[in-house]
């Protein structure tokens, strides 16, 4: 003979089971827990019992109570869980999907890499300076020892603006002019800047950048030259550069030095690069600014950056760097 | 200068290959090349005499001629150059002779003539570029001797691109002198004797200012053979230095060049009409040149004769006077003219010569008589000729000042040790004199010809070329160094070049000179600087903005389908005003195309004024707490948009220009869009301050919303100027975010909402505060601005 309280616990948990949703589940703990329940009937029935039956019958009600409640509980649960589920799942993003927004632009390769030269040269105690591009003769020329109708000035080609003697400045080198009848020593100064010569073709821009170097004190020499040119050679290339010095001539400078490296190119194999030029300042230099170079030595040094870049970044064409190709540029963020 | 190097080991000899010596070269600050004379050489080809040269019976242009190659059995040779002719010595190619580019010789029947063996051009051997005829040889060349020997053409170039102040090694002696001084061997330096003199012709010479010219030699030579020739191994010496043969006495001239370094000149005595004299040009003079220029003189050096200029001193010769086929007799000039007086007048007159290549850096001013008995000499042995006595003007050599250098001040400069003894035998190598003078001292006279060494440093610097500047050491400096002074109140470039860069801008780098035409259209209230000498006319001006650039730059990738642009620059603009040139460096920038890139899920919209405006305002944000002082006003540029045009103010002074291109601008410059464009002063922005911290109030804050309803003519900077200067000191932050037209208002209306936010640092702000605060508000902007409350 089969029980009914078993019955009705059997049917309640198989319910509870089959319960698709939070909202059937909901009906059924009120339809058998609910004030007018049918595990809550049985409940109240006991109330018309027999103290023995009561407590027999009263025990195997709550136990029934109780597996119900067990089933409702854990029921609820597994659904909260694949409701969440759900949730989750019908929130999937294709996270591949490109972003959006803006993008990011970047800097010009020559500004980057003169702030580089710049930042190395900065550690090494030397101050940024800048100066005018429209010169004069003097500040140009005279002052740095090279008088009119001297041969040097077919080295550089000139503009000159057509009313007036005035010019642009074919290198930095005025800027340590300024700085030197402005200054006392000692001067540890870099002028990063843009310069000009009448030449265009391939290898040459009639505008293009150089960063020089000015350290003017007592006691400056060749050997101290030496150092900071090779010191930050090996930093700007991050390897130990193999540099060789040979003598050259700038009518500002003596002695005077070309500054070589050894560049293993792809092509071509490993040969010297020219990639500066320096010397200790000339002391006509030294006088034309009222600075005593029987008392004061000091060395100067030059760069183009473009060819800096050209070197360090893989450049081959120097036009690349005035068409402002966003192609080309944008591999320098 | 290009020179044979069997010419300079004929002077000075080191027992290295080629390749080394130019090593050692460079190393010692003359650029040199070396290389080979030829990359590939004829074998099989000898010197061969045309016995008879007759027609071909079959061809025209073709000879059939007998040729001697030494051996006794003459061979029969079809020759198509027109110069073939009996008593000729030519190459001869024989059966079996491998020519350079790889044509191989063989027996051969041309237009049904036996031919054995080809003559050749010295474009064939590969000894020139251009084929003119058969390679004529001496006479006196021996039939069967191979070419190779005849003409020494196992050689090599060098190459040398040497530094202005290197005048001195322009020439094979000046060359040899230096290798010499390098490898401490002595140069041989054939002795030039004075010639016999067998006549007594002369010309009167006369110079005017030593200042131009230190020395003036010269001598006539007559009688010359007009039939003499250019013997071959002159004319193979100046062939490897990339002369060509022209005339025995120029090729005379210009052997001494290259040998002594000495340029010659050698006028037709029978064109010149009077005694020589050397002067500067008076205005209005002109010359014809050797090279049939016509050129103005001002106030250049000349020779003249009989007061008729005949030569642009130093430079080159005139016309008139320069020798020719029918010359017999000639002046030869030698002289020591300045660098002062040369430098420059060849640039001017677009000439280029070797005598001014060489006068322009100095020639030795002692060499002129040596030079000028050597010509005599050659022109001698080649064109025959009576000698007469030298005319001479001036101070055969200049005397020379001796530099003190100081042994220590030379250690001091260089950083290195150099012993005392070492330091005298490097000079002495170089030809300088030395005495002790006093303790670590001597006087040093430099040789006539190294007159770049004037100072103690040009000494130091001779020391440290021959020590080798390899063997100066790398050391750490001496002396301390104190960091550089770096102001924080000055914003870096980079800071707000990052900015931008963050915000999607490209930086872009343009040339400074600009098409005038396109500049005077942006800034038509400037003058462009113009250049004296421009590169092109779409370079001509200096810039007065950067716009046109970036426009430039702005084309050259729309052109190339990238539509999208965003390109800033920061460089300085030149302008001219009564004070003089002013440069000014600015920040400007262009934007066009869509607002983003190409992408999902956000439509596509065109670029707008209030985008690139927040742009500039996140660059002024940059300068901190200082932001606000920052302001944006309706203005007018000449180039923008009249409703679309704002200036930036910075308390008041003003910053810069932002606005949108004017679309009949646009129109008229053919640009694909009106772009958008700013232009800042730099100096203006870049001046920030350090920040001073406030401590941020710990009460809570209250907003209030307003939504007033104005006229359209009321600038949303006008309701938010009057709301700060009326809410009273616990407004802490003021947003405008929403502006609304249309349904529901007035035509020539709009709506303005206003977030306005309350706190203070001290206490909470009670209802009451805040509401007297917006009464304040209200009644402000209905007054001042007739604003009403939306409900």
């Amino acid at each position: 003979m089969s029980d009914p309280l078993l019955e009705l616990q059997t049917q309640a948990q198989a319910d509870i089971a089959a319960s698709a949703d939070a909202r059937a589940l909901e009906a059924l703990r009120v339809d058998l827990l609910g004030k007018k329940g049918r595990v809550t009937e049985l409940l109240k029935s006991l109330g018309g019992m027999a103290p023995d039956e009561r407590k027999a019958f009263g025990e195997r009600v709550n136990r029934v109570r109780d597996a119900v409640n067990q089933a409702l509980d854990g029921r609820a649960k597994t659904l909260a869980e694949a409701e969440l589920s759900r949730k989750l799942a019908s929130e999937t993003l294709d996270v591949t999907l490109p972003g959006r927004g803006e993008t990011v632009g970047g800097l010009h390769p020559i500004s980057r890499t003169i702030a580089r030269i710049s930042r190395l040269f900065n550690d090494l105690g030397f101050e940024t300076v800048e100066g005018p591009e429209i010169e004069d003769d003097f500040h140009n020329f005279q002052a740095l020892n090279i008088p009119e109708s001297h041969p040097a000035r077919a080295m550089q080609d000139t503009f000159y603006l057509k009313n007036g003697s005035r010019l642009l400045r074919t290198h930095t080198s005025p800027v340590q002019v300024r700085t030197m009848l402005s200054c006392t020593p000692p001067i540890r100064i870099i002028c990063p800047g843009r310069v000009y010569r009448v030449d265009y073709d391939r290898t040459h821009s009639p505008m293009f950048h150089q960063v020089e170097g000015l350290y003017v004190a007592e006691k400056v020499s060749f050997a101290d030259l030496k150092y900071d040119i090779v010191t930050f050679l090996s930093r700007f290339f991050e390897r130990e550069v193999e540099a060789l010095f040979r003598p050259s001539y700038f009518p500002f400078v003596e002695p005077g030095a070309d500054v070589h490296i050894k560049w293993d190119d792809p092509d071509k194999g490993p040969r010297w690069l020219e990639v500066m030029g320096c010397g200790m300042v000339h002391p006509n230099v030294l006088k034309a600014v009222n600075i005593d170079p029987e008392r004061y030595t000091g060395y100067a040094f030059g760069m183009g950056v473009e060819r800096m870049a050209m070197l360090r970044y893989g450049v081959s064409d120097l036009r690349d760097f005035f068409q402002n190709d966003v192609r080309f540029l944008e591999q320098f963020k | 200068m290009q020179v044979s190097e069997r010419w300079l080991r004929e002077w000075a000899n080191p027992p290295v290959t080629a390749a080394e010596l130019a090593h050692k070269l460079n190393l010692a600050g003359l650029e040199c090349e070396a290389a080979p004379l030829l990359a590939e050489r004829a074998s099989g080809v000898v010197v061969g005499r045309i016995l008879s040269a007759e027609r071909h019976p079959q061809a025209d242009r073709l000879q059939v001629c007998s040729v001697d190659v030494g051996d006794g059995q003459p061979r029969q040779i079809v020759c198509g150059a027109p110069n073939a002719r009996a008593g000729l010595c030519v190459p001869c190619a024989l059966p079996g002779a491998k020519l350079p580019g790889g044509m191989e010789i063989k027996d051969a029947k041309l237009r049904g003539v036996d031919s054995s063996g080809m003559l050749c051009s010295a474009k064939e051997l590969a000894l020139s570029d251009k084929s003119e005829g058969l390679l004529e040889l001496d006479d006196s060349a021996v039939p069967g001797t191979p070419i190779e020997t005849y003409l020494q053409l196992e050689d090599g170039l060098l190459t040398l691109e040497l530094t202005p102040n290197r005048g001195d090694c322009l020439s094979v002696a000046g060359l040899a002198r230096e290798v010499a001084a390098l490898y401490g061997l002595e140069a041989c330096r054939p002795a030039v004797s004075a010639a016999t003199l067998d006549s007594e012709q002369t010309l009167a010479v006369a110079v005017d200012s030593a200042a131009d010219c230190t020395a003036y030699s010269g001598r006539v030579i007559s009688g010359l053979n007009p039939a003499a020739r250019t013997p071959d191994w002159m004319r193979e010496k100046l062939r490897r230095s990339g002369i060509r043969s022209i005339h025995p006495v120029v090729d005379i001239t210009n052997y001494v060049l290259i040998e002594l370094g000495q340029p010659l000149h050698a006028f037709d005595l029978a064109k010149l009409s009077g005694p020589i004299r050397v002067r500067r040009a008076r205005a209005g003079e002109t010359i014809k040149l050797l090279n049939d220029d016509t050129v103005q003189l001002r106030d250049e050096l000349l020779i003249t004769s009989g007061e008729v200029p005949v030569a642009l001193a130093g430079v080159m010769g005139g016309a008139e006077s320069g020798v020719g086929e029918g010359t017999t007799a000639i002046f030869f000039e030698s002289a020591a003219f300045t660098p002062a007086a040369i430098a420059g007048v060849a640039r001017r007159h677009k000439l280029s010569s070797d005598a001014a290549y060489r006068f322009e850096r100095g020639v030795d001013p002692a060499l002129h008589r040596e030079a000028l008995e050597r010509a005599t000499a050659l022109t001698l042995v080649i064109c025959g000729g009576q000698v007469g006595p030298i005319s001479f003007a001036g101070a055969e050599r200049p005397a020379v000042a001796a530099i003190r250098l100081r042994h220590a001040r030379l250690l001091a400069l260089l950083g290195c040790e150099v012993p005392a003894s070492e330091v005298e035998t490097l000079l002495r190598r170089l030809g300088i004199a030395l005495t002790a003078a006093g303790d670590g001292e001597w006087l040093c006279t430099p040789p006539s010809w190294r007159f770049d060494l004037a100072i103690e440093q040009d000494l130091i610097e001779e020391v440290a070329r021959l020590h080798g500047y390899e063997n100066i050491p790398v050391l750490p400096y001496a002396a301390a160094l104190s960091p550089a002074v770096q102001s924080e109140a000055l914003r870096p470039s980079v800071r707000i070049k990052d900015a931008l860069v963050a915000r999607g801008w490209q930086e872009a780098v343009t040339y400074s000179f600009v098409d005038a035409k396109l500049q005077a259209r942006l800034t038509p209230e400037f003058t462009g600087i113009p250049l004296d000498n421009p590169i092109a006319e779409t370079m001509g001006v200096m810039r007065t903005s950067l716009w046109s650039g970036l426009i430039g730059a702005w084309l050259h990738n729309h052109q190339r389908q990238n539509k999208r642009a965003r390109f800033f620059e920061l460089a300085a603009t030149f302008a001219e005003n009564t004070e003089g040139i002013v440069e000014t460096p600015r920040l400007a920038g262009l934007a066009s195309g869509p607002l983003l890139d190409e992408q999902w899920g956000v439509g596509s919209r065109p670029v707008d004024f209030y985008d690139i405006k927040a742009d500039l305002e996140a660059v002024c944000a940059i300068f901190g707490g200082e932001a606000a002082r920052f302001r944006f006003e309706a203005g007018r540029h000449p180039a923008l948009h009249p409703g679309r045009t704002a200036r930036l103010l910075r308390d008041g002074i003003e910053v810069g220009v932002y606005g949108e291109l004017h679309p009949v601008l646009a129109r008229e410059l053919d640009l694909p869009a009106a772009p958008l464009l700013f232009e800042l002063d730099w100096a203006q922005l870049s001046q920030a301050s350090v920040p001073a911290a406030r401590p941020v109030s710990e009460f809570p804050a209250s907003r209030r919303d307003l939504a007033v309803v104005v006229d359209e003519a009321v600038p949303a900077q006008a309701l938010l100027d009057l709301v700060r200067a009326t809410a009273g000191p616990s407004l802490s932050s003021l947003r405008l975010f929403d502006v609304y037209r249309g349904q529901g208002l007035r035509e020539g209306s709009k709506s303005v909402a206003l977030g306005l936010i309350f706190q203070d640092y001290s206490r909470t702000l009670t209802v009451e505060d805040i509401d007297a605060a917006i009464a304040r508000v209200t009644s402000a902007l209905a007054r001042d601005l007739g604003a009403v409350l939306r409900e």
